[in-house]
């Protein structure tokens, strides 16, 4: 089976051209003009179309096993291949936890077949609480490469030394293959009272405030530690300007530390909490206009590494809570694309490297995903109208659940085709799976 | 008038139309029978999701006052379990209709949301660490009521601003009405990017007193003293407190205003409390004439006179 896309731009090794591309079984078997297409190949007529390769989420909550109201994983892959990702990291904060190599084999076992591929991250520690070392190694050995306890950072000090310890004697276990410690950083004992950024909103609405300090003294701590151990640290949805500039600094030092921003993180403000809608209440919370100018500076420089959409879908009715008793968390496979296309500024080249080729790389996956359209590679690509506009609506989206904090935005660049190992998942803007 | 969420959506006009009827009102509750028919048929809700008896019975007493009816509905902690959305709460409530809805919550925003679901007008009757208008509005009536003038007048408030509405709605009202907050705290007590409520500030009461028009006090909550925020109550009343010898420095027009429930020996030292220039009690029962307005505009008078 053969399917030959012509006419498109492709994302290349020599940047952005024209060319055709051929794709047979899982690969992609032939670039260039003028290519012998055998007679059973079916054609997607790309004019007017990039190629770019699939998309790589390192952040996402598919809520399978436990939370199935809101998403499972098939729902949840299903919305990543329509936003053109071709795999995603399943966080472990699910119900039972992620620790274990049988919830790892269930999680695997579901997403077999789905619209994307899957991977669980695993929890650093047992239940995500704190106090035991999950399983690594096994976990390690059974391919789990990112460790996290997102949703919450782990708060000892002396705890996460011993994570990371731990962690840098894996890759013996792995062939060398890169094990990641994925931080959610928080020190909690600074932000649970709160439930939006702590500034000036947070003021007028009277609200209690979760500061930049919480995020920005763990960031701290693990550069210390990681400094310390030589383990390497991912810190997750950085939101701060300071935070930002804390990885600035490790990486011109020389530490193994890499780092992503959300596309929320990048384009609303705590203005947006205004009206107590909790669709915006998510964690870490939005900040302010100059947090989301020092993400984007850091984005276009390179301090951060990938664009991750830590999609966290919730049942409709508990965005119906207070704002303070809401869950926080919002919608994001389908949005992230258009959002980092046309509100970065930056060349497609640099968006294909934060949601592509970089997350690809931190997740241990660069053999079959992040690679660009070349002769040789795996066919995991995406194909998008980049200057198609769209109107967001929850409901329209393929989630169990509908809180996009874009409801009614009009957006521009939408996936039209997303290809996983050669097998098309998303059909002129329908999901096949 | 629609609803009334917070202060800031009144204005200065807003506050006036609603102080000149409260002037009628206080007329019709200085009556030998203080009642009249003009919500004769109407229903309001009150939705308490918060104990608080002080607001519940002020309005509830300016609603009969009216001739209204009062349907209470009490959701104290143990019904604002995270099964039930807000939403179905107000949904609820309005399907046995009602013609406007008093809400109290703990919860900042949640008459908000409420407003944004229900049909039926929404008086905010205490959001969380928001807003109070109403409490607001009795306030400004109060020192109205004196006969001062706003434009210029310096008004401090004390205490624990970060975590009250009452300071919230208060700064803003006074403020659009033309006189000159100061917010006395100690770092602690004031919200973070405090400037962002337009007032001024000061961390010693003694520098402020003999410059104050209006001393407004804020009630001090014990749980604060867990939470780090002072160390002890003891050294509160003694660096923020009213006492005595404070009280000597005020000028002798100045009034002193409280909220409610005062507490003796904290906010103000027992022997302040029966001084000339307290106004709590008028606060009180300028809440009730206030409220009877606030009503009487919001659910619109049946054809009923005052």
């Amino acid at each position: 089976m053969s399917t030959f896309l012509h006419g498109g731009s492709i994302v290349g090794p020599n940047g952005v051209e024209t060319a055709d591309v051929l794709i047979t079984g899982n690969s992609i078997v032939a670039v260039g003009t003028n290519l012998p297409v055998p007679a059973s190949a079916r054609t997607i007529d790309s004019t007017g179309m990039v190629i770019l390769p699939g998309l790589v989420d390192i952040h996402s909550h598919l809520r399978e096993p436990g939370n199935e109201e809101a998403e499972t994983i098939q729902t949840g892959a299903r919305g990543a291949a329509l936003g053109g990702f071709t795999a995603v990291v399943a966080m472990p904060n699910t119900n039972p936890t992620i620790d274990s190599p049988s919830v790892v084999r269930d999680v695997l076992a579901l997403a077999e077949g789905v619209a994307c591929e899957v991977l669980p991250a695993a929890a650093m520690t047992v239940g995500r609480k704190g106090e035991l070392l999950t399983p690594m190694g096994e976990l390690a050995a059974m391919g789990v490469r990112i460790f996290t306890d997102d949703g919450s950072g782990v708060q000892n000090p002396a705890m996460m030394r011993s994570i990371m310890e731990y962690a840098t004697g894996l890759e013996a276990i792995t062939d060398g293959e890169p094990i990641v410690l994925a931080q959610h950083c928080d020190v909690t004992a600074l932000s649970d009272r709160g439930h939006m950024h702590e500034g000036e909103w947070s003021t007028r609405l009277g609200m209690a405030g979760q500061p930049v300090i919480a995020e920005t003294l763990m960031m701290q701590r693990d550069v210390a530690l990681a400094e310390l151990t030589g383990a390497r640290i991912h810190f997750q949805h950085v939101s701060s300007a300071h935070g930002v500039e804390i990885i600035r600094s490790a990486k011109a030092s020389g530490l193994a530390v890499t780092a992503e921003a959300t596309t929320h993180h990048f384009t609303l403000t705590d203005a947006a909490c205004a009206g107590y809608d909790p669709v915006f209440k998510v964690h870490p919370p939005l900040r302010t206009s100059d947090d989301v100018a020092a993400i984007r500076e850091g984005l276009a420089d390179g301090t951060i590494d990938a664009i991750a959409t830590d999609h966290a879908p919730h049942e409709p009715h508990t965005k119906e809570f207070s704002f303070d008793h809401a869950p926080p968390g919002m919608l994001g496979f389908e949005t992230a694309l258009s959002l980092a296309l046309h509100e970065l500024g930056l060349p497609l080249e640099r968006i294909v490297e934060l949601m592509s080729v970089r997350p690809a790389e931190i997740a241990g996956i660069g053999d079959r995903h992040g690679r660009l359209i070349e002769t040789g590679n795996r066919a995991n690509l995406a194909i998008v109208d980049v200057d198609e506009t769209w109107t967001v609506a929850g409901t329209a989206m393929a989630s169990r659940s509908q809180n996009t904090p874009y409801e009614g935005r009009e957006l521009k660049g939408k996936v039209k085709y997303t290809i996983v190992e050669g097998e098309i998942t998303v059909d002129q803007g329908v999901a096949t799976r | 008038m629609n609803d009334l969420l917070t202060i800031e959506d009144l204005g200065a006009d807003g506050i006036n139309e609603i102080m000149l009827t409260a002037d009628s009102m206080a007329e019709v509750s200085a009556r030998p029978i203080p009642k009249v028919p003009a919500l004769r048929g109407k229903t309001v809700a009150s939705m308490f999701f918060e104990d608080s008896t002080r607001t519940r019975t002020s309005f509830e007493t300016a609603a009969k006052r009216l001739s209204a009816d009062v349907l209470n509905f009490s959701a104290s902690s143990s019904s604002v379990n995270k099964g039930e959305s807000l939403r179905d709460t107000v949904e609820t409530i309005e399907a046995m209709g009602v013609d406007a809805i008093i809400v109290r919550h703990r919860s900042s925003g949640a008459p908000r949301q409420v407003a944004q679901w229900a049909e039926a007008p929404v008086i905010n009757a205490g959001d969380g660490w928001h807003a109070h208008p109403t409490q607001s509005l009795l306030d400004a009536y109060t020192i109205r009521a004196e006969g001062r003038d706003f434009e210029g007048l310096n008004i401090a408030i004390v205490g624990d601003v970060s975590h009250s509405r009452v300071a919230r709605s208060n700064i803003e009202a006074f403020s659009v009405l033309g006189a000159n907050v100061t917010l006395v705290a100690p770092p602690t007590l004031l919200p973070p990017h405090v400037e962002a409520l337009g007032a001024t500030v000061s961390h010693s009461l003694d520098a402020v007193l003999a410059e104050t028009d209006v001393l407004y006090l804020l009630r001090m909550q014990h749980e604060r003293m867990d939470q780090a925020l002072v160390p002890s109550l003891g050294e509160y009343h003694r660096t923020f407190g009213l006492t005595p010898e404070r009280a000597k420095q005020l000028p002798s027009n100045a009034l002193i205003m409280h909220p409610g429930p005062m507490n003796r020996g904290i906010e103000i030292s027992p022997e302040v409390i029966d001084d000339p220039r307290v106004r709590v009690l008028n606060q009180v029962a300028n809440g009730v004439v206030v409220r009877m307005a606030v009503l009487y505009l919001v659910v619109g008078s049946n054809g009923g006179v005052i």
